[in-house]
């Protein structure tokens, strides 16, 4: 047995994860539209490289990564580019964004696609490979994929992998390794040889003994699968480093500084995919839970609108609110016409009943529950008391930005202080703050140099005078 | 809305209405050691405790329903009821609850702003103002000279007449006739030997004090409070009367004397727990609690009131902020 | 009786000295106090502070010359920095000098516009680019949105539009709260 860790904190809300593993996942019929939006990952927007009224095959390109820290964007089916226009996408702001709407033809027609044996290709065209299929973190965060296997100076030790999965209702990443082991220990084994690391970890909390047994029979011994303890946000990639190896990331830093890098179960899967057949990430999991007839995990295509999702799932009658994300650290969508994008591994459609409201916030009784139930070791209600009264300054003394907005403060506060919602504000507040520091810095700089440059033109002004007036003078003579 | 959509939590009002529930047995004791007058006292005391409060929640303009059902003013004026002499005039209790509710927690900003225990200021207030009539405590039952019933309590709380002398009915407390006796330079064997004390404090009080115990393990079980403070707060009583008597038996009572006796229980488990008043860190509640324990001691033994827990939480309610400041642990990845 | 007041003074004495030894100690030096005043102003250079610019007004306020409430740019929070800067009350904007006003920026219309350049002279940052006789266009991400570029133009065809919100630059509000806790 391994020896495993542990971490202050956190809390067991219910599960709720029996109801969509009774059936294994679906494919929904192929939608009228595609809405898809153009910035799913962290970083650069892709840039379209389609125009209206084209005819785009099934894995396409039609956006391309811009800058280094972006990803690419593909068409998920054959068919035509309706619009390149701002559509609703899903996003706490409920604001629009760029967006690629494509009608589907319904041929399924592919590009030609171009399989990579990865043992004998270098690194950097691996990743350059990754960056064009437009792989990114699929546990939620959304990061471009390549970054991450991009191994720094230091040697990489242990290559995580996170299949604990401990927000309440979600279940694509347990249906995956159940379904589709071999898929994640290939992807796996992708990465470990991209990062030359020492050794796989899979740690899976302890109340999957399906995809525990799945993985367990598919891995050999290219990697260890480990059951870790049950508890929210186990699964959180920091807490998850810390179970399995005992080494504490502290926030800024990367783990790959400490000989340790961590990926999703879904990103390995597709990594392979994207080595493997070439094909790049154009769907994925997605549990449809809640106040659902039949909740269950579905492989829709990027761009799928929720709704029509929720409509496969048996839509219950009543109003029409859904969460993205799980119920610790997920988001209410604008509304469920909204795209389907990489970041959504859930959608809990929501009901009074599974979600009563909490009653009115009262003040703070500073009872220490927060602090408890803290796994990142912070003083929720010292943070609080800041972020309220606006003193930014102190709260990221007291660490705001170590604070991983897993909820657990919230959960337990007996005064139902929305404390994450304070946090959120507060951080970006100072992030609004930042760039307005950073535009007054530039208009320094380019007023300063005009300044000089009107200086330097009068300056210059009055030497041509000056040499003019010297030479008239000499012709006098 | 949003997240976390979920909650598993005591409310506030659920919280304080453990802690009130945790009283009880302590109030039983009372009534059965010392008779029924506590029992008009904490009904006097609640009522001012909620009338004050919803006229300062008016005043300030907060929404009243929500805060009264909080139980908190409650909770500070059974605190208040059970500190002080259960048998006092009428006016007692309601100007020490009215200046607990009024100054010690509305005037500095409500529920959850306030830096003193407000039953604590109330105590002191009253100790300091009304000296007399805050030691004239009931004598156990058992012990008095004349019986009690509840017409007499009720006549003598509003109209300070009684069939007998006041005397007959009263006593000093254990702690109190303690240093008088040991002004009379008299060994503490020989003091122990009065009517008044029990097997380990006084007669009665030593049960109320077991009662203090049981209701506060109920609340450590409940998770309504942590182990924290009520531990430090005894040990280190303990240790420091123990190492005393251990010197010198004759001019230091033993150390179960001082848990058993005077408010070490009800401090350790129901006012130094007060979380708004207290530190929130694991550490800063040992230091915080030892403290009280040492100051609370230290006034018992060399101070000129007979008990020191009052004194002492509001000493150390004092230095809370900077506890706070200097325990905060390392931040996740941060451990040195 | 005595010795409380012996103790009393000494305590003083000690306080005293320590806060004069601070202020020596760390008391800013003009121009760097300058530098710091410039770094919180927001650099729109917009001139309602009733100084050519910022560094101006920054200049003012190290020596004493101008209050700390005259930039209506940069807001109550900018009024709340320097306060804290400089070891001062903090005051309300001086309405005198402007209201704020939410972050806008130029706009051409380049229909209009006859390239007459005054424009461009009147930008204290060099955000609008064009030629003589050619029509100009602003450089969104430089403007500052100090607005000294509209009344220059002789046919009126720069409008200043207001910075829309959008998905990078939207921002958690603040959780409203119920009156329960006002304070
Ligand atoms: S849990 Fe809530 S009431 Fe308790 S200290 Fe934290 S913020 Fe305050
Ligand atoms: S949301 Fe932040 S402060 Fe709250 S428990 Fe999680 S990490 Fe701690
Ligand atoms: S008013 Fe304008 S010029 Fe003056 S300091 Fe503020 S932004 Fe700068
Ligand atoms: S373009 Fe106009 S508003 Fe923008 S910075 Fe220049 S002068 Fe100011």
């Amino acid at each position: 047995m391994r020896k495993l860790y542990h971490f202050n904190g956190g809390v067991h809300p219910p599960q709720h994860k029996s109801e969509s593993t009774r059936h294994p996942i679906i494919k929904p019929p192929l939608p009228e539209k595609l809405v898809i939006p153009l910035h799913q990952h962290i970083g650069n927007t892709a840039k379209p490289v389609v125009s209206k009224g084209e005819r785009v095959l099934k894995g396409q390109k039609i956006g391309r990564a811009e800058g280094y820290v972006s990803s690419a964007i593909h068409a998920p089916t054959s068919g035509t580019i309706l619009s390149i226009e701002q559509e609703p996408v899903p996003h706490p702001s409920g604001l629009r964004d760029l967006c690629i709407s494509l009608e589907p033809d319904g041929m399924e027609e592919w590009i030609e696609l171009q399989p990579v044996d990865y043992l004998n290709t270098d690194p950097s065209t691996l990743r350059n490979r990754l960056r064009d299929a437009g792989v990114v973190g699929l546990g939620g965060a959304v990061f471009p994929s390549f970054i991450k296997l991009n191994p720094s100076n230091r040697k990489i030790r242990t290559l995580v992998l996170n299949g604990a999965e401990c927000e309440p209702y979600i279940t694509c990443d347990d249906m995956l390794m159940r379904q589709r082991a071999a898929e994640i220990v290939e992807g796996a084994k992708i990465m470990r040889h991209m990062l030359q690391a020492d050794e796989i970890l899979l740690g899976i909390e302890d109340n999957k003994p399906e995809a525990i047994a799945a993985m367990k029979a598919a891995s050999g011994d290219e990697m260890e699968v480990v059951a870790v303890p049950t508890i929210y946000p186990g699964g959180g990639a920091k807490q998850l480093i810390r179970v399995l190896t005992g080494i504490e990331v502290p926030a800024g830093e990367r783990s790959t500084d400490l000989g340790v890098q961590c990926f999703n179960v879904a990103t390995a899967a597709s990594v392979y995919r994207a080595v493997r057949y070439g094909e790049p990430l154009i769907s994925r999991i997605v549990t449809i839970a809640g106040n659902v007839a039949n909740p269950g995990n579905y492989e829709a295509l990027i761009g799928t609108m929720i709704d029509h999702l929720i409509l496969q799932a048996g839509k219950n009658e009543e109003e029409n609110v859904a969460i993205m994300g799980g119920p610790m650290m997920g988001f209410d969508l604008p509304s469920v016409r909204v795209p389907l994008v990489k970041a959504t591994n859930c959608i809990i459609v929501k009901s009074e009943k599974l979600f009563p409201k909490r009653p009115a916030p009262m003040p703070c009784i500073r009872c220490g529950r927060c602090a408890e139930s803290c796994p990142a070791d912070l003083q929720p209600q010292e943070l609080y008391w800041f972020s309220k009264a606006g003193n930014f300054g102190k709260a990221q003394e007291y660490a705001l930005f170590d604070c991983i907005e897993c909820g657990c403060c919230s959960y337990v506060c007996p005064s139902s202080i929305p404390l994450v919602q304070f946090y959120r504000y507060a951080k970006s507040e100072i992030w609004a703050q930042e760039r307005e520091k950073k535009a007054s810095d530039l208009a320094r700089i380019r007023h300063d140099f005009r300044i000089e440059r009107i200086e330097r033109e009068k300056r210059e002004k009055a030497e041509r005078l000056a040499q003019k007036s010297a030479k008239a003078g000499s012709e006098q003579e | 809305m949003n997240s976390p959509y979920l909650a598993k939590t005591p409310s506030v009002t659920e919280i304080m209405a453990k802690v009130l529930l945790a009283l009880i047995p302590a109030i039983a004791a009372l009534v059965w050691f010392f008779g029924p007058a506590i029992l008009v006292s904490l009904c006097l005391a609640s009522a001012t405790a909620l009338l004050c409060e919803a006229a300062m929640l008016k005043l300030r303009k907060r929404p009243v329903t929500p805060f009264l059902m909080d139980g908190s003013a409650l909770l500070t004026a059974w605190l208040l009821a059970l500190s002080i002499p259960p048998m006092g005039p009428w006016w007692l209790i309601v100007t020490g609850t009215a200046f607990a509710i009024v100054i010690a927690k509305h005037l500095y900003g409500g529920l959850g702003s306030n830096p003193f225990n407000p039953a604590m200021v109330g105590y002191a207030v009253l100790i300091i103002s009304f000296p007399v009539q805050m030691t004239q405590w009931l004598a156990p039952a058992s012990l008095a000279q004349a019986h009690l019933d509840f017409s007499t309590i009720l006549h003598y709380m509003f109209s300070g007449s009684l069939p007998s002398p006041l005397d007959a009915y009263t006593s000093a407390t254990p702690l109190d006739t303690l240093k008088t006796q040991l002004h009379l330079a008299k060994p503490i064997t020989e003091i122990m030997t009065l009517p008044i004390y029990g097997k380990m404090g006084g007669v009665g009080s030593e049960w109320v004090a077991a009662a203090y115990l049981l209701g506060g393990l109920y609340l450590l079980q409940q998770k309504i409070i942590t182990w924290h403070v009520p531990f430090a707060f005894v040990a280190t009583i303990f240790v420091f009367s123990g190492i005393f008597n251990l010197y010198d038996p004759a001019l230091h009572a033993g150390p179960f004397f001082e848990l058993a006796g005077g408010a070490t229980m009800i401090g350790a488990f129901f006012i130094l727990t007060d979380p708004v008043t207290g530190p929130t860190t694991p550490r800063g509640k040992l230091i915080f609690a030892s403290g009280a324990g040492f100051l609370t001691w230290i006034i018992r033994t060399y101070g000129g009131y007979p008990d020191g827990v009052a004194f002492a939480v509001l000493l150390m309610n004092i230095c809370v902020p900077l506890i706070d400041a200097y325990t905060q642990p390392p931040v996740f990845g941060k451990k040195k | 009786m005595l010795d409380a007041i012996l103790v009393m003074s000494g305590l003083a004495l000690f306080l005293g000295s320590v806060l004069g030894y601070a202020s020596i100690r760390f008391h800013v030096q003009g121009n760097a106090l300058v530098e710091k005043i410039d770094a919180i102003l927001p650099q729109t250079q917009c001139a309602q502070c009733g100084f050519p610019g910022c560094r101006p007004y920054a200049e003012a306020i190290a020596e004493g010359r101008a209050d700390i409430n005259q930039c209506p740019p940069g807001g109550e929070a900018n009024i709340h920095k320097l306060a804290d800067l400089l070891g001062v009350e903090f005051k309300p904007l001086n309405a005198e000098h402007g209201e704020p006003k939410p972050k806008s920026l130029a706009f051409i219309d380049e229909s209009t516009c006859i390239g007459c350049t005054l424009c461009i002279q009147a930008c204290p940052v060099d955000a609008i680019s064009g030629a003589p006789k050619q029509m100009h266009t602003i450089i969104a991400s430089e403007c500052t949105g100090c607005e000294l570029c509209v009344a220059p133009c002789p046919v009126d065809c720069i409008s200043m539009v207001p910075v829309a919100e959008n998905i990078s630059n939207w921002k958690w509000k603040r959780p409203s709260y119920l009156e329960q806790d006002a304070a």
